[in-house]
């Protein structure tokens, strides 16, 4: 019999469960971002930034790289965080997950861990899929893929909270549907806040992921329009803030148990 | 027979209000195949919840092979299989890997011989790399007993195993318990079929409203508590039942054609011949008898409605 001081097989078991799916569902998860990623260039990139050539210095099409990719994360982050511990609940083979001898801390480290996984390979297809549009250079690669990390675990941790707060498919859609779409297409994927007039642009400041496309276009560009230790602090905070809820959910069985 | 499993003033409320379970004790002997009686709503499914760990207890506590539910849950857990009510499956999974998975989650190194010896034992061999939403009804039930077996448990819960399934799967099912048990698993089923009770069960607990109102080895619980019945086909019709057949409580059935007397096979043991003396010496004549004992059904009944019949505990 194992240690099971951390169940490293049980851990294991639901990464590779969740990533069997993942294979199985290749071209819902990974080929479909892929061309509606490509669409955009098509969109923005050619028929858009052949009227606006240049943002701060950057090629219209190379500067909504960035944007892109983390609308994608965000999507797929949400997406399979949520419906990694979501579908058990709604087939109810949730009941072995209860009853498995393995750790909140466990669960999530498999079901987190398996949904960034996920949402980082998509990122990194998505900018390969980008260089053969626009010629990309990366001024802070290393940054980038850390910060690429860091959002991907983030917003699994945050999907995996909708997963375990949502009692129907509707509801399992609101916050990826009503909320994040919006604040991502107003958080300056498409554009540079200092394009906006003055108004718009500090109403837009309340928009936190502007904060995170910024902190990401940086790492590409080097340059941002709010302060990057700002943004960086901001996201920081939001995955601090998901790790205590979810191990609040886990303590107290909200939503999980009886 | 030292006991593996240990429940000490356990009670459930939940949120509700509903209190499912009231201070039960329970011990289940080691090896054992130990049947959970009761109506829908009784506290059979919290209490299996709850040692399993899918529901949380309001208090009290619950040993499993020596570890304690709640302080030592990964030990618990790990000597633990259960077979649930409803067929949760994951439909799009194949049937070989959703074993092995439930094996990886339960802490087991990989095993593909034990596998495959729990899949041919199931008759599932065969069937393994189909999905599970192909199979029927009764393969699936089987998966799920598999998934139960997977990691090797001591202690097996069976929550209603043969619900909705065909004659046929229920006897495979009532011999693969026979055969688990052997190999030194100890069985705990809820049913609602008295049938399989009386078929499997070394010991039966009976639950109604959240107490543990008897628990009793089957054949001492049928032997205690078991009514017998004779029925007396009378070679001439009654109107009425004789003044002096008055202290043996007879009804008169069938128009008159038959006496039932309804005793207890313990308490009543010379009744009966003193009955066919006395109908002798009235001369009346019968053509045929028959002895018939209340069936475990019978006195579940009577528990489940008749109040506290018995000693609940060990």
């Amino acid at each position: 019999m194992s240690n099971l001081s951390f169940n490293s097989h049980g851990v294991l078991a639901i990464y590779r469960f969740e990533m069997a799916r993942f294979m199985r569902t290749i071209w819902q998860s990974l080929v479909a971002p892929v061309i509606t990623t490509s669409l955009y260039f098509i969109v923005f990139g050619s028929a858009i930034g052949s009227r606006m050539s240049e943002v701060g210095g950057v090629p219209y099409g190379a500067f909504i790289v960035p944007g892109l990719i983390m609308m994608a994360l965000f999507q797929e982050s949400l997406f399979n965080g949520s419906f990694g511990i979501y579908f058990p609940k709604f087939t109810g083979t949730i009941y072995e997950l209860l009853s498995a001898p393995i750790s909140s801390f466990e669960a999530v480290l498999a079901y987190v861990g398996a949904a960034a996984t996920k949402s980082v390979v998509l990122g990194l297809v998505i900018l390969a899929t980008a260089s053969l549009f626009v010629p990309l250079h990366i001024a802070h690669p290393f940054l980038m893929t850390g910060y690429l990390v860091l959002i991907a675990v983030t917003f699994s941790l945050f999907g995996f909270i909708l997963g375990v707060w949502a009692n129907s498919f509707e509801q399992l859609n609101v916050v990826p549907m009503l909320i994040m779409t919006p604040l991502t297409f107003l958080g300056g994927a498409f554009y540079s806040i200092e394009m906006l007039p003055p108004a718009w642009r500090v109403v837009t400041l309340f928009n936190p992921v502007v904060y995170i496309i910024d902190c990401f276009r940086w790492s590409f560009f080097d340059m941002a329009d709010v302060n990057v230790a700002l943004s960086f602090g901001l996201t920081v905070g939001f995955f601090v803030a998901c790790l205590i809820a979810v191990s609040i959910i886990f303590k107290t069985g909200w939503h999980l148990k009886n | 027979m030292s006991a593996i499993v240990s429940i000490s003033n356990l009670t459930k409320t939940y949120a509700s209000g509903l209190q499912a379970l009231k201070s039960v004790n329970l011990e289940i002997m080691k090896g054992e195949i130990f049947a959970l009686l009761g109506p829908n709503g009784a506290g059979k499914t919290t209490l299996i919840s709850i040692i399993c760990g899918i529901v949380t207890p309001t208090s009290g506590t619950v040993i499993a092979d020596g570890h304690n539910i709640q302080g030592d849950y990964k030990a618990a857990r790990m000597k633990i299989g259960l077979v649930p009510q409803e067929l949760h499956t994951d439909a799009f999974e194949t049937v070989i890997h959703t074993v092995t998975f439930s094996r990886g989650l339960f802490g087991r190194a990989p095993n593909p011989a034990h596998i495959e010896k729990v899949l041919r034992d199931l008759s599932l061999w065969e069937k393994r790399n189909d999905t599970i939403r192909t199979l029927s009804g009764g393969m699936k039930r089987r998966v799920m007993i598999a998934k139960a077996l997977s990691h090797e448990p001591t202690i097996l819960f069976l929550d209603e195993p043969t619900a909705g399934v065909d004659v046929e799967l229920r006897r495979d099912m009532w011999a693969m318990v026979h055969t688990l048990r052997q190999s030194g698993v100890t069985i705990i089923l809820t049913t609602h079929y008295i049938e399989e009770a009386e078929e499997m069960a070394d010991r039966i607990g009976v639950i109604s409203k959240g107490e543990l109102i008897v628990v009793e080895e089957k054949t001492a619980l049928m032997k205690k508590l078991g009514k017998k019945e004779l029925t007396l086909t009378l070679q001439d019709a009654l109107t009425e039942v004789p003044a002096a057949l008055a202290e043996w409580k007879l009804e008169l059935k069938a128009d008159g054609h038959e006496l039932h007397y309804t005793f207890d096979a313990n308490a009543d043991s010379g009744t009966v011949p003193a009955l066919l003396k006395r109908l002798g010496e009235l001369g009346i004549g019968f053509k045929d008898l028959n002895t018939s004992q209340s069936s475990l059904e019978e006195i579940f009944v009577s528990l489940v409605h008749g109040g506290k019949a018995g000693g609940a505990g060990k």
